[in-house]
């Protein structure tokens, strides 16, 4: 197991390097610079273009610029960001929180729903359960996010009021920051209706961002489970006598899981991506729409940084799923 | 737990925010976005301006609400010297300045202040000079180090700017937000404490009302200035709740979540105009949308291919198909809200025969051209590549045959800016209300190769701004732009397009909300019925 988590670790380093390049040249080539772009219209003398170029160190060799970037992470520094002249490490840790507690209930409700169902779908096959749930995941993952959300919205805030239209919670309340964890800090405030108003406003970005992880994870378990029901092992398993529950929950979902433990860990790309719009419909003050907004201003340390941190999200999270397979199944880690 | 759960049930039946907050007096404003920070001279969005200097600051003179009329703000009164090149100031006196956790001032705003404000952005060898990236795009916009000669302290209320030349829009120059007047005292602390950058990250003004909390993408909170010299606010307090999408914050303003929202989404004006709830304010913009034609390129340096041109754009059907109501046609390069406006100009009528004759006379056939449409939409063009194909079209008609060219918005900006375009979209929105703002800014010799994307230099146009600058006489003043606008329109430069009309829709319980002509979102002075 050792050898396993050093061999995957290994292999961490090139990859980061290489996403370092990527999150670098990414933003530099498209068109437009910063400056061009804050001065608009009004347009900028080009001696001042030069001297503010300069004293932002665009002006330098881009390989050079590429190493200062470096030797500064390596010192755990990401740069400052143009446009609002804050640490781009501070920036990202504000908004983080926001964006993890988002995609924590969005990849939950996504299992809790998906996962069962896709297990009830295999089972009973041709079903008109199954039909539903397969073709309900049709639906889902093919539902542009931005539609569907803004469907949403003037469906259950608009047309029945049942949920806030957009934000964290209510301007009613206020208090300090303490976590960043909206339901956390909520709950400790200590004042009355916030947690409430907390969970309120979680229930529509939720079910959005939760829509595409959801479909995929039941066509997963459920094409998962069809295989594995096919395996001789739970013919065996039937023969000898078991409950069809006990075959399918001890023997059939343990084998089945592996595909599914896959199909979660690249959800949390997805989820990542899912934010951005989610984040701007909802106006949920998380990294999704921060990207956005630094992409659009070439605000280039924010988005080599921002890029950055969520790429190595995305590996660590990867890297516990390869471990996850291990403790599933044994054959892994001992032919690894 | 279960009182969580009460909690919990509570909260889902008191989603209609505002009207529980309307008795504690809360004005809630959907805003389109964050703010860059909170000190104004070093960006240049009308967003961080909302945020910032429109709330938390005051100048020295400012706009009248609604009105692009100058008048006394920090300043109480000001004299002129007979040459124009010498400002003098008489500050107000008992103005306080906010406290806030970390700061508590011990005298109220003097001159100190002043020179502060303006020395930052313009002595680089002061010491906040390239405090939080020191680039004060505006203050070098306006041309302010060329202009500023001195700033003297006369006296502890008294403050006298020498000029290099006599500027006339120099008084409004400072109404603009860039001019916002910081404590000096707050800065020194700071400076001492070695954290100079809080001065623009935890502001501290004059304003009518003192930021509480801001939390990045998602709201500012700020409360009332019970000592502001304006008198205290109509609310208690004002929260900024940021909401990015437009349809999104009609949602919010239709639930009750907000009070005002900037920005309609135009597929929903409809809508809004029916909603009981709503009260949809409009006003023309003060901005104006172009075609600028390259008059250093042939044949647009013929002025008869260029009028010939603007003869062959039907302007009444990209009013209806681009700007879906929401615009007004224009026929002068500067909005009908700013005085000078030359009303008896005539424009250019919609005649395409005309065109093809004059396009003969010029000796023009078969002209192949582009038109430059702009990838992203502005307050003054929603829909530049839709405007750009009805040109087009209209061109074709009179047998000239243009291609649309479009870039990524920043290397539009500096390819248009370097004359690689036949004709361009584009335009402009108003700073300071003064013609010299759009005239100078956009058609005036200097501005050649920058912000004048026509190239166009004429002299007798030149000579009637210049000398409109040096005159502080308003009728006076008034009489040279409208001459400047006959010889525009007679040289035609541009084909003026439109001019957009701005909506904003509030709540019904808002209470003397008033459109801001340069677009900003003012709340000092609304109250809540």
């Amino acid at each position: 197991m050792f050898r396993f988590l050093i061999a995957k670790l290994a292999l961490l380093v090139p990859t980061f390097l290489g996403v370092t390049i990527i999150a670098f040249s990414f933003i530099r080539l498209i068109p437009g610079d910063p400056i061009e772009l804050m001065a608009g219209e009004r347009g900028i003398d080009p001696e001042r273009h030069k001297q503010l170029m300069a004293e932002m160190g665009f002006d330098r060799p881009i390989w050079q610029q590429y190493l200062d970037f470096l030797d500064k992470l390596v010192q755990g520094d990401l740069g400052t960001s143009i446009i609002t002249k804050q640490p781009v490490l501070s920036e990202f840790l504000t908004l983080f929180p926001a964006t993890i507690e988002l995609s924590l209930c969005a990849i939950v409700l996504a299992l809790v729903v998906g996962l069962p169902a896709g297990v009830v779908a295999g089972v009973k096959r041709g079903s008109a359960f199954d039909h539903f749930v397969m073709g309900g995941a049709l639906v889902g993952y093919s539902m542009p996010i931005f539609w569907s959300g803004l469907l949403m919205i003037i469906l259950f805030s608009g047309i029945l009021g049942w949920t806030p239209v957009s934000g964290r919670i209510s301007v009613m309340y206020y208090f300090e920051d303490a976590t960043g964890f909206m339901l956390y800090d909520s709950w400790m405030s200590g004042e009355d209706g916030a947690f409430a108003s907390a969970v309120h406003h979680l229930v529509l970005p939720t079910m959005v961002l939760a829509t595409i992880p959801l479909a995929v994870i039941a066509r997963q378990t459920r094409s998962a489970i069809l295989e594995v029901l096919g395996e001789d092992y739970i013919r065996t398993a039937r023969a000898k006598g078991l409950t069809p529950r006990r075959v399918v929950a001890v023997h059939a979902l343990r084998n089945a899981l592996i595909p599914v433990v896959t199909t979660i860990g690249l959800q949390i790309g997805v989820l990542l991506a899912g934010a951005i719009l989610t984040e701007t419909i909802f106006s949920w003050p998380g990294i999704g729409k921060w990207m956005v907004d630094s992409i659009f201003r070439r605000d280039y340390p924010a988005v080599q940084g921002g890029l950055l941190l969520i790429a190595a999200i995305v590996m660590i999270v990867n890297l516990l799923v390869d471990l996850l397979y291990g403790l599933i199944n044994p054959r892994i880690r001992h032919t690894e | 737990m279960k009182k969580h759960m009460i909690a919990l049930a509570a909260g889902l039946s008191a989603i209609a925010v505002v009207a529980s907050t309307a008795q504690a007096k809360t004005l809630v404003y959907c805003s389109e976005g964050s703010p860059e920070g909170f000190n104004a001279s070093l960006y240049t969005a009308g967003t961080t301006f909302d945020a910032s200097s429109r709330h938390i600051y005051n100048r020295l003179v400012q706009f009248k609400r609604g009105t692009t009329i100058v008048e006394p703000g920090l300043a109480e009164s000001w004299d002129v010297s007979a040459d124009g090149t010498s400002y003098t100031f008489h500050l107000r006196k008992g103005v306080k300045f906010h406290t806030t956790k970390t700061f508590k001032p011990t005298r109220d705003f003097n001159a100190d202040d002043v020179i502060f404000s303006f020395a930052r952005q313009w002595k680089k060898d002061h010491p906040y000079h390239k405090v939080s990236g020191g680039a004060y795009e505006y203050f070098n916009g306006m041309s302010m180090p060329d202009l500023i000669k001195d700033i003297v302290r006369v006296d502890d209320h008294t403050v006298r700017f020498d000029l290099t030349r006599p500027e006339a829009p120099f008084i409004a120059n400072l109404g603009m937000d860039f001019a916002s007047i910081m404590s000096a005292e707050y800065a020194d602390a700071m400076m001492k404490a070695g954290t100079p950058d809080k001065v623009d990250h935890d502001p501290v003004g004059t304003g009518p009302f003192q930021l509480v909390a801001y939390q990045k993408d998602a709201m500012i909170r700020y409360k009332a200035f019970a000592d502001s010299w304006e008198g205290k606010p109509r609310v208690d307090n004002l929260v900024f709740s940021i909401t990015p999408d437009p349809s999104v914050r009609y949602q919010k303003l239709k639930a009750g979540e907000c009070h005002v929202m900037p920005y309609p989404n135009p597929a929903d004006l409809a809508a809004m105009r029916k909603d009981p709830k709503v009260n949809l304010m409009s006003q023309e913009g003060l901005n104006v949308g172009y075609l600028a034609y390259n008059t250093e390129k042939a044949p647009f340096t013929d002025r008869r291919v260029r009028k010939a041109l603007n003869m062959a754009i039907n302007k009444a059907a990209i009013i209806d198909a681009v700007f879906q109501g929401a615009g007004k046609a224009a026929k002068n390069p500067i909005p009908p809200t700013i005085w000078s406006y030359n009303t008896s100009t005539v424009d250019d009528a919609y005649d395409p025969e005309g065109a093809k004759k004059l396009l003969a006379e010029a000796g023009v056939t078969n002209l192949k051209t582009n038109i430059w449409a702009m990838p992203v939409q502005r307050p003054y063009n929603p829909n530049a590549r839709r405007m750009a194909e009805l040109i087009q079209a209209d061109w074709a008609k009179v047998g000239v045959q243009a291609e649309i060219v479009s870039f990524e918005w920043g290397e539009y900006l500096k390819r248009s800016k370097a004359g690689e375009h036949d004709t361009v979209l584009l335009g402009w929105t108003g700073d300071n209300g003064d013609p010299d703002n759009f005239l100078a800014v956009l058609l005036g010799c200097d501005a050649v190769g920058g912000s004048n994307r026509a190239r166009w230099c004429d002299k007798e146009f030149e000579d009637l701004i210049q000398k409109a600058k040096t005159v502080s006489d308003k009728a006076e003043r008034t009489k040279l732009y409208e001459q400047a606008q006959a010889v525009f329109k007679r040289e035609a430069p541009w084909a003026t397009i439109a001019h957009s009309v701005v909506f904003v829709p509030t709540r019904k319980e808002v209470d003397d909300f008033r459109i801001d002509p340069f677009g900003g979102f003012i709340f000092n002075g609304v109250g809540l019925k």
